[in-house]
């Protein structure tokens, strides 16, 4: 159970606002996504929860617990996959582990099973030290130590960026286990298409959250009827929507472009029409469902 | 006829028993927009390296802009760009000091870094910002100015190494405004990205597994290959067979 009451974080002389005045609450067992691009405060957010950053304004508990107060209790019971690949290059995998259950009092035996899935594809090179591991490697390795003294809530700021979409898949099946055990996840990731994993997420940009809901309400909340448009010329589709009266919003999407438009009562063969006019061919264009990625363009054009 | 301006043939490299680029063969043209993808440790960052003139390939031919990767990589270097999402910008140096420390290194006159400088600050809308280290710059317009710092001395081909990571869907696309405006101008763009709806903005999409290509199309025509609705399943149907982890 994780709770932030306007919470805030500034930095430097200018006291730069990284966090605005945040709350939040987490029930136990939930995976709840922060979504958001470098610089939203993701990161600041995460250090604050796991007691390596004082929050300048508000107050935050973890499982109870204050992150100012009470950082000893809260540094037992969680664990902090940072962003940037933080254990000991020098040390091997197998050592690292190791080091890691040591400080927290407990053994690699112990807690085995919590960590077998995510080990065994690592132990092959168990001995190799950490420093010279690949990215995904590293990113397992850093997920098991976060793992092996049993935390109850899990702390991963950004575990799959830069990753491919093959093993960012693989990624997300762990989570998924590791909250069928019970434990609270608090993750955050810049990939939209990851948000639909969560149980709920909070949409976060320039340290505000724009909305907390379930990927699903989020979507329905979209306000205007969504159009996937497509025509044999994309560059030349996308200039004549951004330069029309009637839309309101558009912008490429994979193979489509995406638009809104300012009349909502517009049928799609008015707009079928209406672009085929703009000498367009090839046009194509049907009622689309927002994803979480229109959401998020949308809330912050808004 | 289409002018060829990347052209490999059975192009290879090898660390010792481990072959990291298997004979790839492909072409690119002028002005294209050609995604490289792979999963990670496929091979890309290696194939890259030898395009760029960075490493030398143990087998095979490739030739870069008119020039061969065996013997004239300091050339190819002149008539390339480079941005890279982990290295691209001096963060200790203003935004005007990065254009004049980039563009003085790669051979523009006094006169032409004026200009140049001049004309991509408003271009980019950064008139405010030219006297800010780039450091204290959000990562989105950093990227963007990285890009334009590419492209300063006008290249036949600039490569990206996934330059959008991290930002947000807004200044996503901004950043692919960018890229078709070079391409419009006859720059070719050699992109990688782990976006698979950004794979859809490229006219055409290499895939590589365990060293080598594997699929090499249109979006569209590899979607039909492989009855997929989306590239990100074209990619995991490619990619999930992959023997090789990173």
């Amino acid at each position: 159970m994780i709770t932030l009451q306007n919470i805030s974080k500034w930095y430097g002389k200018e006291k730069t606002l990284a966090v605005d005045s945040v709350s939040l609450s987490i029930p136990k067992g939930e995976l709840f996504g922060l979504i958001g691009p470098d610089g939203a405060g993701k990161t600041s957010i995460f250090r604050m929860l796991t007691t390596v950053l004082l929050p300048d304004g508000g107050s935050a508990t973890v499982n109870g617990f204050d992150v100012v107060k009470d950082y000893h209790q809260i540094r037992n019971c969680v664990g902090y996959m940072p962003g940037k690949f933080s254990l000991y290059p020098d040390l091997s995998i197998e050592e690292n582990l190791n080091f890691f259950a040591t400080i927290f009092n407990t053994t690699v035996e112990e807690n085995y099973d919590l960590i077998k899935d995510i080990y065994i594809q690592i132990e092959p090179f168990k001995k190799r030290r950490a420093g010279q591991l690949s990215g995904g490697m590293k990113q397992k390795l850093a997920l098991c130590c976060a793992l092996i003294h049993k935390p109850t809530v899990l702390f991963l700021d950004e575990p799959t960026t830069g990753v491919d979409p093959v093993s960012r898949k693989e990624f997300w099946e762990m989570l998924k286990r590791l909250k069928a055990q019970g434990i609270t996840i608090l993750v955050s990731t810049p990939y939209m298409d990851e948000a639909t994993l969560c149980d709920r997420i909070a949409l976060i940009q320039n340290g505000k959250i724009l909305s907390v809901e379930t990927p699903d309400k989020i979507r329905a909340a979209y306000p205007d009827p969504l159009f996937a448009i497509k025509s044999d010329n994309m560059s030349d589709l996308l200039k004549i929507l951004r330069s029309h009266p009637l839309v309101k919003n558009s912008y490429a999407f994979g193979e489509f472009a995406h638009a809104t438009f300012k009349n909502e009562f517009l049928q799609e063969k008015d707009l079928g029409e209406l672009l085929r006019h703009e000498n367009l061919t090839a046009v194509e264009l049907k009622r689309t469902e927002a994803t979480i990625e229109d959401c998020f363009i949308q809330l912050l054009s808004a | 006829m289409k002018e060829t301006v990347i052209s490999t043939s059975a192009l290879t490299k090898r660390f010792g028993d481990f072959v990291a680029v298997n004979e790839i063969s492909f072409d690119v043209y002028k002005g294209e927009v050609f995604g490289f993808l792979g999963a990670n440790g496929a091979g890309k960052t290696t194939a890259m390296r030898m395009l760029c003139g960075l490493s030398i390939p143990s087998s095979g031919n490739a030739s870069i802009a008119g020039f061969d990767v065996y013997r004239q990589t300091e050339d190819i270097k002149k008539h390339i760009g480079y941005m890279s999402q982990k290295f691209s910008l001096y963060e200790d140096l203003t935004v005007l000091e990065n254009i004049r420390f980039f563009g003085g290194i790669y051979g523009l006159s006094n006169q032409q870094l004026r200009l140049k400088a001049e004309e991509l600050i408003e271009q980019l809308g950064l008139q405010k910002e030219t006297k800010k280290l780039v450091g204290s710059l959000p990562l989105g317009w950093k990227q963007k100015l990285s890009f334009s710092v590419a492209v300063i001395h006008q290249p036949k081909i600039v490569f990206l190494d996934e330059p959008t990571g991290g930002v947000d869907p807004v200044t996503r696309r901004q950043f692919w405004d960018l890229i078709y405006q070079a391409a419009d101008n006859g720059v070719t763009v050699f992109v990688t990205t782990h976006y698979m709806d950004e794979a859809e903005y490229c006219g055409r999409v290499s895939i590589m597994v365990d060293g080598k290509i594997e699929a090499l199309d249109t979006p569209g025509n590899l979607k039909k290959q492989f009855g997929s609705d989306s590239m990100d399943d074209v990619f995991y149907k490619l990619a999930r067979g992959a023997k090789r982890g990173e």
